[in-house]
């Protein structure tokens, strides 16, 4: 796979686009399944979105199912991946990342998971500025194939990005980068509350979660909790993303765990920082070790989170809701 | 009373970096000592100071003991007057409404080009670095400001790969591949101050840090260093600054 000058294999015709949508069941009907049974709306060699940013509002638990189900051959994009990256590639369902930044976090240095599989050649990392991956998503979500954008150019990322396009402005003649539309097959988005439809609120920072969930042609929510309908209605303002955008939901409390879910909890640093020093001593045995741990091992998400233990779930939802204290 | 001479690199890069902004300026900063700079100036002497992180916030007020692990956690939204999507904030810095942008960066060269993505050839590299985040976005649509640690290593006459552009190749190279806006304006290490000639846009040494010699700066550094004809000595850090940084970092997070 190997892109060449206005090529993009994320991008798709216009009309390819619309008979995805037309293929959907958007009707006002309750779309509630379990953890499990949403891993069945991803398939092998899919391209998917992953929602939220470094270590916040992560959908952890959907990436924690997917492999467990053993999929294969991912291509997934983010704004910015953190250690759900480490977990995708040390977890064999994912062989190319479409991101600007991938690390655990700014506080641990590089990750060495990522550059374990991606300096052997194991994994393809398409690297694209933050903006960009935002105005992507947006073309996607738009509707249309690129979008024009001011930076990247003159640098050595775009010129890693032959499928971005160089042109001179019909308008003004100055040089404009053309970023190509990305579609997702499907998009994994973790949000604070949403009802049985799919009609979904979020709470602070929205990332580009709004843009990836309507330019990707499926999208699976999980959801620190189903609320009715009628409480959505008390708010529609709050709703971020309408329910015939949204194909499954699963109700998934800590779903973003170790990661955060603003106003709810924030990241449990302690298990972040014993993760970070096991897998970045080892990134093989140490990851594998992990995994063995706490993805193949708890039987259900729930004992995962009983792994990551109660009280450091309380010390995160403590400092969680404290973003609203005055 | 706090011993003057008594403080680390990364705590003497903040509180050098905080010097170059103004009251009133609108600030893009990352994450680690461009945030705690940026936090510093505002408590010290820009009031008026508007930060903006990537993950989408307007007007952060970071709380003492609470720097957030990344821009897009939510303690960077403590007190804002704003959140708004990652791209919307991004696209700020391409309508202009950003005076400075404020990053660190793996490697930087005589042309203010940031590297964070490789070290070595990026086909076969010996290191793959996490990538650009928003810095390539901030460094190509605003004025910025660069600060970093001081090592021969990371201070090349050309980064191996281009993430963030500063000037390119010198002279006009920025403009003519369509950065219109912005260019490196100020590199800040804990030896030295460094800004860009107008010219040839190559970098020039401003101020020598408290203690610094034209020759150990030169010997830390991979290229031949150009003086600024009024070369100054920069003013070491006062017990104010000090005691600002280590309330504001007192888990040494930003700067052990």
């Amino acid at each position: 796979m190997v892109e060449t000058e206005g090529k993009s294999i994320d991008t798709h015709g216009y009309l390819e686009l619309r008979q995805e949508l037309l293929r959907r069941d958007r009707s006002l009907r309750d779309k509630v399944v379990s953890l499990e049974e949403a891993t069945s709306f991803v398939r092998d060699g899919d391209l998917v979105g992953i929602g939220g940013s470094t270590m916040s509002r992560t959908p952890m638990g959907m990436i924690w199912a997917l492999i467990r189900a053993g999929r294969k051959r991912l291509s997934c994009s983010r704004s910015i991946m953190s250690s759900d990256g480490d977990l995708l590639l040390a977890g064999g369902i994912c062989d190319r990342v479409v991101t600007s930044w991938f690390s655990q976090g700014i506080l641990w240095g590089v990750s060495k998971v990522m550059r374990h599989y991606v300096e052997t050649g194991n994994v393809r990392y398409d690297e694209w500025s933050h903006m960009a991956m935002g105005m992507r998503f947006r073309a996607g979500a738009m509707g249309v194939p690129f979008m024009p954008i001011r930076s990247m150019l003159g640098s050595d990322v775009q010129k890693q990005r032959p499928e971005a396009i160089e042109i001179d402005c019909p308008f003004t003649g100055e040089k404009l980068l053309l970023v190509p539309a990305l579609n997702p097959d499907v998009a994994l988005i973790h949000v604070q509350r949403c009802d049985a439809y799919g009609n979904a609120q979020i709470d602070g920072l929205q990332f580009m979660d709004i843009d990836l969930a309507m330019a990707a042609n499926k999208v699976i929510l999980t959801t620190e909790r189903i609320v009715s309908n009628d409480q959505i209605r008390r708010a529609p303002d709050q709703t971020k993303i309408p329910f015939f955008a949204v194909d499954a939901v699963v109700e998934l409390p800590f779903g973003c765990a170790p990661h955060e879910c603003y106003g709810v909890y924030e990241p449990m640093l302690r298990h972040m920082e014993y993760y970070v020093a096991l897998v970045n001593g080892d990134p093989v045995k140490g990851m594998q070790q992990y995994m063995d741990r706490f993805v193949h091992g708890p039987k259900s998400w729930s004992e995962f989170l009983a792994l990551l233990g109660i009280e450091e779930l309380l010390e995160a939802a403590r400092a969680g809701e404290s973003i609203y204290d005055a | 009373m706090l011993e003057k001479r008594n403080y680390t690199a990364a705590e003497l890069l903040t509180i050098l970096s905080a010097r170059q902004l103004s009251d009133g300026q609108v600030v893009f900063a990352g994450v680690g000592i461009p945030l705690l700079a940026a936090t510093l100036a505002q408590r010290l002497r820009c009031p008026g100071l508007t930060i903006l992180f990537e993950g989408g916030v307007i007007g952060a007020f970071i709380e003492p003991g609470k720097l957030p692990p990344s821009t897009n956690d939510q303690r960077c939204t403590k007190r804002a007057n704003m959140v708004l999507g990652s791209a919307e904030v991004l696209l700020l810095l391409q309508r202009g409404y950003v005076d400075v942008g404020f990053m660190s960066g793996a490697q930087v060269d005589q042309y203010g080009n940031l590297n964070s993505s490789f070290i070595g050839d990026p086909l076969r590299p010996k290191t793959r670095l996490p990538g650009t985040g928003g810095g390539n976005d901030i460094a190509s649509l605003a004025q910025m400001i660069v600060a970093m640690k001081h090592e021969k290593r990371r201070f090349v006459e050309q980064v191996d790969f281009i993430t963030s552009p500063g000037y390119l190749h010198g002279r006009d190279t920025r403009r003519k591949s369509g950065l219109l806006a912005g260019g490196t304006f100020r590199v800040v290490t804990d030896l030295a101050v460094f800004g860009f000639e107008d010219e040839k846009r190559r970098m020039q040494v401003i101020s020598l840090n408290p203690g610094v010699t034209r020759e150990r700066l030169q010997d830390n550094t991979g290229f031949a260093l150009d003086f600024a004809p009024h070369l100054g000595v920069t003013e070491p850090p006062t017990d104010q600054e000090l005691e600002l940084v280590r309330e504001l970092d007192p888990d040494r997070l930003y700067t052990a």
